[in-house]
């Protein structure tokens, strides 16, 4: 018997004619069947996934929710340019299994860029031309707001550990340490 | 002197999209009926193959290897020795055999394993000392150093080693190709579109129309990104053939990237000097570069690697040998310093160690040989221009504190020890030799449009280092219009003349000094509301000395970046762990076309230096494998790993780099390590150290070993 899961629908969305992607390879024939939807909050809106639960979210975020601003780098949880936010706490996604984010929130730069908190860092991160490649900088950008969150006045030996999970090959950290150093005065009271 | 005004900082052009996670890098575009293609690689190091045999292919998958090549099976990077895929032996534990595709990545994984190849495994060669085949062997020099060798008071005599560095772009290498009507596409992450175009032109046996090759936004390079795209390019393009005008996509996963792709040459490197009367008379340097299974970009990294053995010291006799040999491993390529770091690494130590044996702190015995201005490069070219290494060492010194660090430094005991390094260097700004003139011929255009925007167009990718602004920035400063008028383009083969691969500190330099130049026609012939096109070729300037590949002699640079680094970190006598406490350098690349993007640039080269010196520990084991490929064993700085860089800029103006520009991306690196590993000396209590990176493990077993 070929296994053949529903297709997988963002909320408010349509849903499409064909799976948007072939899905992961068939699990052996004893197990049970198509597992029953998961409902959790994505970038503030009500998402549905009904695909495996043991996906990594890395992946249901990337190719089911086409939200691309998650990037792959390891795919080990070393590099943190997967980083997400899950239920308040900074995550790497390739990590997590899919299933784990049922009724809780997950919010990537998709959501996080329409904040006020994200205008403060975006101002900063030009400021110091701390953006190069780009590529650790979703990552990089949700670390900062999880970092502020925790700690709305940090120092910078507090930076450095708060982004310590997540690597840039193209800055030197000096940038981004001074453009969080930045956004943390200028944002005062939205942290 | 002021600051020239194109120095002043602007938010870069591509900041938005990047911020806000819109900036689409290859693996996020999605096209409909993407295909995932995956190579089938060699886990020997050294083999025949006696057999390769394909499980059935399932529908919808594609299967390819060497007999589908339509053209030759060869890659064209400097040679053509490397095949697109093995035909009937490996030569490196990653050598591509075969490749498939699929609509699954996982299940074309799961079939690559079902593939049955029998073969007959074959000793491999892994140390360049035994090896039998060298790829190239350079030798020059000037004076008689075996006179000087007999007239010295004393004479020394060093060997010095380097290991690989991978590039850890934080991005792995990944690309998309289609074939629509008998026109290969192929987008994706690169540094040099036209090298992948040449690549797709030779093997498909195609004319240069009928490939076009557009760079994706890439993130991150260093080097990595140079020749291996081309590679990578020509699988999915074997598939894409076969695919009936699907996309096919190929992503590298980064145990696959790490292990596969180029990365820095491994060296060994032996120095002997004679001094008499406190002065160094004669270098006598042979240097090996252990180049991988192919000779890929070895010929010309190791030529920087020789033009820079020397470091910024002006000798009179000088003999030099420089060797490219094979061994059956991965092949080496480029990686940011391009040659230099390895051989600046064993000049700075070695001048290191005879100023500490002839009683001298290591600065002032260098300042003692320090080249000036007119005096004679390695290859007996001239340096042409004003050498401010005696300001900048100042400035560094200051900064830092050297002198009264070093001098604390001497008197400690108790299980925290500190120590405090300095390294000179130079970078030779720009393609080597007359490679500009004789090879490259670079060519950039503008087009204006009736409305008076601005568009520039040549071949060189933003790959992070900030080309889409700082090529704009020198377009609007010519023309004296706002920044927003003008687009420095993403490189598409289609519609980009060749301005040159994105290498050897050129762009801004060469390229950016080419937009300046067509700025100043449009600017002179501007007209308004029509469309204009202006362009401007590459002319070498007059005062080069021609250089002689053959015999390694003239200028092999046009002009050089200076730099000057002080490293001062503590170990702990107990665990042998390192922890940097500061980093100062100071720089010459010229004016600045942007002071925040450079200052960026040196901030994050000094910390791959710092990776290079000690963390990033990467050897291939006696079957020639690499066991360390992820970023779990292969560990690159964190923000926490040095808490304080501090750059300062020094500006030589160049007469020929636009506004006084000259060469930067690579300047930062080369000499960290030696900066970084005579701090450790000195926190050792002087011990001496001879390899780089060296790691904690080994500070720990020297520290022991010594009784220290």
């Amino acid at each position: 018997m070929t296994y053949s899961p529903p297709p997988i629908v963002p909320a408010g969305m349509t849903p499409p004619a064909e799976p948007l992607m072939t899905p992961p390879a068939a699990p052996p024939a004893a197990s049970p069947g198509p597992p029953a939807p998961l409902e959790f909050v994505l970038n503030g809106e009500s998402a549905v996934y009904a695909g495996r639960g043991d996906a990594r979210l890395l992946d249901v975020l990337r190719d089911v929710f086409r939200l691309t601003s998650v990037k792959c780098g390891c795919r080990e949880g070393e590099c943190g340019a997967c980083a997400v936010i899950f239920n308040d706490r900074l995550v790497n996604s390739c990590l997590v299994p899919a299933g784990m984010v049922a009724l809780g929130s997950v919010t990537t730069l998709e959501g996080f860029r329409e904040t006020e908190r994200f205008a403060v860092l975006d101002r900063a991160y030009a400021r110091f031309s701390a953006v190069q490649c780009g590529f650790c900088i979703p990552g990089m950008v949700l670390a900062s707001e999880a970092l502020l969150r925790r700690n709305p006045r940090p120092s910078p030996a507090e930076i450095r550990e708060g982004l310590s999970g997540n690597l840039c090959r193209c800055t030197g950290y000096n940038a981004i340490v001074e453009a969080v150093t930045l956004a943390s005065k200028e944002g005062e009271g939205l942290w | 002197m002021a600051p020239h005004p194109i120095s002043e900082p602007v938010v870069k052009k591509d900041h938005d999209l990047k911020m806000s996670g819109r900036a689409l890098y290859a693996a996020d575009h999605y096209p409909e009926g993407l295909l995932f293609a995956a190579a089938l690689r060699s886990p020997h190091a050294r083999a025949r193959i006696l057999k390769v045999t394909p499980p059935e292919l399932p529908p919808g998958h594609i299967y390819a290897d060497h007999r589908d090549i339509p053209g030759p099976n060869e890659i064209p990077i400097v040679n053509c020795d490397t095949p697109v895929l093995a035909v009937d032996a490996v030569q490196y534990v990653g050598e591509p055999i075969l490749v498939m595709a699929g609509p699954d990545e996982r299940a074309v994984r799961k079939l690559l394993s079902r593939v049955r190849v029998d073969y007959e495994v074959l000793e491999p060669e892994l140390d360049v000392k035994t090896a039998g085949t060298t790829y190239c062997d350079y030798n020059f020099g000037r004076g008689d150093v075996d006179k000087a060798m007999a007239e010295a008071d004393k004479t020394y005599d060093e060997e010095f080693e380097t290991f690989y560095q991978e590039q850890a772009y934080i991005e792995p290498q990944g690309l998309v190709v289609r074939w629509e009507e008998g026109k290969i596409i192929a987008r994706g992450s690169m540094q040099c579109p036209y090298y992948v175009h040449e690549a797709l032109v030779h093997a498909f046996a195609l004319p240069e129309d009928k490939v076009r090759v557009v760079q994706d936004v890439t993130g991150g390079g260093f080097g990595g990104k140079e020749d291996f795209p081309s590679n990578l390019a020509c699988l999915a393009a074997l598939c894409a053939m076969k695919a009936g005008g699907r996309p096919v996509g190929l992503f590298l996963g980064r145990a696959e990237d790490m292990e596969c792709s180029t990365k820095r040459h491994p060296s060994v490197s032996r120095y002997r000097a004679a001094v008499k009367n406190g002065r160094l008379t004669a270098l006598d340097i042979d240097v090996v570069f252990n180049a991988g299974a192919y000779t890929t970009l070895t010929g010309v990294v190791l030529l920087r690697g020789v033009a820079s053995c020397v470091g910024v010291y002006k000798v009179d006799n000088l003999r030099v040998r420089g060797r490219g040999v094979k061994t059956n491993t991965v092949p080496c390529g480029a990686y940011r310093g391009f040659g230099a770091p390895q051989t600046v690494f064993a000049v700075e130590m070695f001048m290191g160690h005879i100023a500490g044996d002839l009683g001298l702190d290591p600065l002032d015995f260098k300042i003692a040989h320090l080249a000036a201005q007119g005096d004679l490069t390695s290859t007996s070219g001239r340096y042409h221009h004003p050498v401010p290494l005696p300001a900048m060492i100042e400035d560094a010194v200051k900064n830092s504190g050297y002198r009264e660090k070093r001098e604390l430094c001497k008197r400690q005991d108790g299980r925290l020890r500190r120590g405090v390094g300095l390294s000179l260097w130079f970078h030779g700004a720009g393609f080597a030799g007359t490679g500009e003139r004789d090879f490259i011929k670079a060519r950039v255009r503008l087009v204006k449009s009736a409305d008076g925007r601005v568009e520039a167009l040549a071949s060189n990718t933003d790959i992070g280092q900030g080309l889409k602004t700082t090529f704009a920035k020198i377009v609007a400063h010519e023309l004296g219009i706002p920044l927003d008028r003008v687009t420095a383009c993403s490189p598409d083969t289609d519609r980009c003349p060749n301005s040159g691969p994105t290498v050897a500190s050129r762009s801004i330099m060469t390229v950016g000094e080419l937009f300046r130049r067509a700025a100043v026609k449009l600017r002179e012939g501007w007209a308004d509301g029509v469309e204009q096109v202006f362009e401007d070729d590459y002319v070498q300037p007059d005062y080069i000395i021609p250089y002689d590949y053959d015999r390694c002699r003239g200028d092999a640079y046009a002009t050089y970046s200076w730099a000057a680094c002080v490293v001062e970190l503590e170990v702990d006598l107990l665990t042998g762990v390192h922890r940097v406490l500061g980093v100062w350098g100071c720089f010459d690349a010229g004016t600045p076309v942007d002071r925040t993007i450079l200052t960026g640039q040196m901030e994050g080269g000094l910390l791959q230096g710092i990776g290079y010196s000690s963390m990033e520990q990467m050897k291939y084991d006696r079957a020639g494998r690499i066991r360390n490929k992820t970023f779990s064993d292969y560990l690159i700085p964190t923000a926490m790993d040095v808490p304080l860089i501090k750059v300062t800029l020094h500006v030589e103006k160049f007469p020929e780099g636009p506004y006084g520009a000259k060469g930067a991306g690579e300047l930062p690196l080369p000499g960290v390590p030696a900066a970084y590993l005579s701090a450790l000396e000195q926190a050792m209590g002087g011990i001496p150290v001879r390899h780089a990176p060296f790691s904690a493990e080994e500070t720990l077993a020297a520290v022991m070993e010594a009784g220290k």
